[in-house]
């Protein structure tokens, strides 16, 4: 029978939720196609995750090498495009991550399969990949169809598959041999750093003013501040505010800073990439304030405004002081 | 060391309210403003600067009409010293494979050290095109670059993971670097810059020079193909609060008041 490949992502002794996210849609597609879903995992002494991906999976193909230890895109490629040669698998699934970016096209390269990346969804239409993804900053959905081909790899975007609980699969793991004769030559894994905090925990605040692009330039954060002091809270923000260097990386919210669940956050000029939204979705209650109607924010926000946000923040913070001024 | 950048002409959409043209396979691109595509903005500064701390030269590449060509002015007046734009008619529908395939064909003639990309580009976000770019010239390459050290030899980089976790690896030259935002501070042009900058030379060169046939570029020679574009569908809708900004202003902080949060 043929497989559907789930690369498993792992770091730092944990299986990381994509993999798991990516199993569960991987289920989904084996049952349509009929096919069985395998998940591939490469590492160093990762027997306890073999078992269990087991739990997961029909099969478990395992390779163990201590040149599979860390990521290594160069390293994961010659084992995976040889399992992907030998097994002939439908599809392979890779997450839409750090580490799949540096794996899956030239992955794709060396084997002359078509790949589609950060996919929210996968059906196969007469044995051809069709997938959706989206375009410029989240405001387009776009469905796509692969050339006809044997054999396809997508990555898939994070935190967009709920993970299913369903019974344990007791898959058969596999111990496959390392085709790794030679050193990893050409990339080196070193180290993981974390950089270090500098005193802001915006994990922990309640109140949260989060502020994006619609902000325009450095000199206007000040009165941003002054409202979000006025709540009691603390200044975050999304990516690009950090790119500029208007912020410590420590304020950012999304998928390359942090996950926050505080119990306001108020989005001023934020259009609400994925990345951000991902970080922020959870917060009890979303106000969001965006020039544009169509800004993907609205779509998590319980409360939106369609206004430049340097109309509404400074009668807000008024209005606000005159309620606090009366409880007094 | 020679550095070679490869940027992209792209709309800016972040901020701007967009619409899906009739075709429904696009959008209407006529009011849009374009420019360099966010990431190779920081691309085309770490080239710059690569360049200004080791010597060499800067070439930036673009696959793209006429218009592109101000996103190419504008590497130029950066500090790059020579542009290329690659063009064609047949070029239109190229998803990132393709445009690997046509950028590699001129580059695999090019004495390099380094070629760098942005991370992703803005408007589709493939996410592909340095990393198959590498893989076409069968050189190492590093994703979401956050730092470069380099001797020459090999590159040092940083590159950055999920949630604020970053790796360093190492890498040996020739590689490709795609460069995520915010690894610097890309610098502003002198109008006495942008000037000299009109007066230098752009390389166009079509299909039939790079050597490539029509069935490998275009939709014919990609591994995707837009089928249909549509509006997100929506999970939950934000109430919206409507008024003067004096009303909507009073409308915000009675939901504060209402949930004990002032």
């Amino acid at each position: 029978m043929r497989e559907i490949f789930v690369l498993t992502e792992h770091r730092q002794k944990q299986i990381r939720d994509i993999t798991f996210e990516m199993l569960t849609k991987g289920k989904e597609l084996a049952d349509k196609t009929n096919t069985e879903l395998t998940a591939v995992l490469f590492g160093k002494d990762v027997g306890n995750h073999a078992k269990t991906l087991s739990d997961h999976a029909k099969k478990v193909l395992l390779v163990e090498d201590a040149k599979l230890e860390n990521f290594n895109s160069e390293a994961y490629q010659k084992v995976l495009s040889n399992l992907i040669r030998e097994r002939k698998p439908l599809l392979t699934l890779i997450g839409h991550t750090s580490f799949g970016v540096d794996l899956a096209p030239s992955l794709a390269v060396s084997l002359d399969v078509p790949l589609a990346t950060d996919c929210i969804d996968l059906e196969f239409e007469n044995g051809t990949l069709t997938v959706t993804r989206q375009m410029y900053s989240g405001k387009v959905n776009v469905k796509a169809v692969l050339r006809n081909a044997e054999s396809y790899i997508a990555t898939i975007r994070q935190a967009t598959f709920p993970v299913k609980k369903e019974a344990p699969m007791n898959g058969e793991i596999i111990e496959v041999p390392s085709p790794l004769s030679e050193e990893i030559t050409k990339k080196r894994f070193i180290e993981y750093v974390l950089p270090p905090p500098r005193g802001v925990d915006i994990t922990a605040a309640e109140v949260l003013v989060g502020i994006g692009r619609g902000i325009k330039d450095v000199g206007n954060i000040p009165l941003v501040e002054e409202l979000a002091t006025t709540l009691g809270g603390t200044l975050a923000c999304s990516r690009p505010i950090v790119d500029k260097g208007w912020l410590p990386n420590d304020r950012q919210v999304g998928s390359s800073g942090k996950t926050i669940k505080p119990k306001l956050y108020f989005a001023l000029g934020i259009s609400g990439a994925f990345q951000h939204i991902v970080g922020m979705k959870n917060s009890e209650l979303i106000i969001a304030v965006n020039k544009d109607p169509k800004a993907p924010i609205f779509g998590v926000a319980d409360y939106g405004v369609i206004e430049d946000l340097f109309k509404i923040v400074p009668p807000l913070k008024s209005k606000i002081n005159e309620l606090k001024g009366q409880k007094t | 060391m020679d550095v070679i950048v490869c940027v992209k002409h792209i709309p800016e959409t972040a901020e701007t309210d967009i619409k899906i043209d009739n075709t429904g396979k696009a959008i209407e691109k006529n009011d849009l403003v374009f420019g360099i595509n966010e990431w190779d903005d920081y691309a085309l500064e770490e080239a710059v600067r690569l360049k200004e701390k080791f010597g060499g030269t800067v070439t930036a590449i673009t696959v793209g009409s006429e218009d592109a060509e101000s996103t190419l002015r504008k590497c130029l007046a950066r500090g790059a010293d020579k542009a290329i734009r690659l063009t064609d008619p047949k070029f239109e529908g190229s998803d990132g494979y393709a445009i690997a395939k046509i950028l590699s064909k001129v580059i695999k003639d090019f004495p390099f050290n380094l070629i760098l990309t942005g991370a992703q580009a803005g408007d589709d976000g493939y996410a592909v095109v340095g990393a198959i770019l590498a893989g076409l010239l069968g050189i190492p390459h590093a994703t979401m670059v956050k730092k470069i050290e380099s001797n020459g030899e090999v590159a040092k980089l940083s590159r950055e993971l999920e949630g604020g976790l970053e790796e360093i690896v190492e890498v040996k030259l020739p590689a490709v670097l795609a460069i995520q935002t915010g690894i610097n501070e890309p610098r502003y042009v002198s109008i006495m810059g942008t000037r000299k900058a009109m007066q230098k030379e752009i390389k166009v060169i079509g299909l039939a020079e790079l050597g490539l046939s029509e069935n490998e570029v275009g939709e014919a020679g990609s591994w995707i193909k837009i089928e249909k574009m549509y509006a997100p569908p929506i999970e939950k809708q934000a109430e919206f609060l409507k008024g003067s900004p004096e009303e909507i202003a009073s409308k915000i902080a009675e939901i504060l008041k209402a949930r004990g949060l002032v």
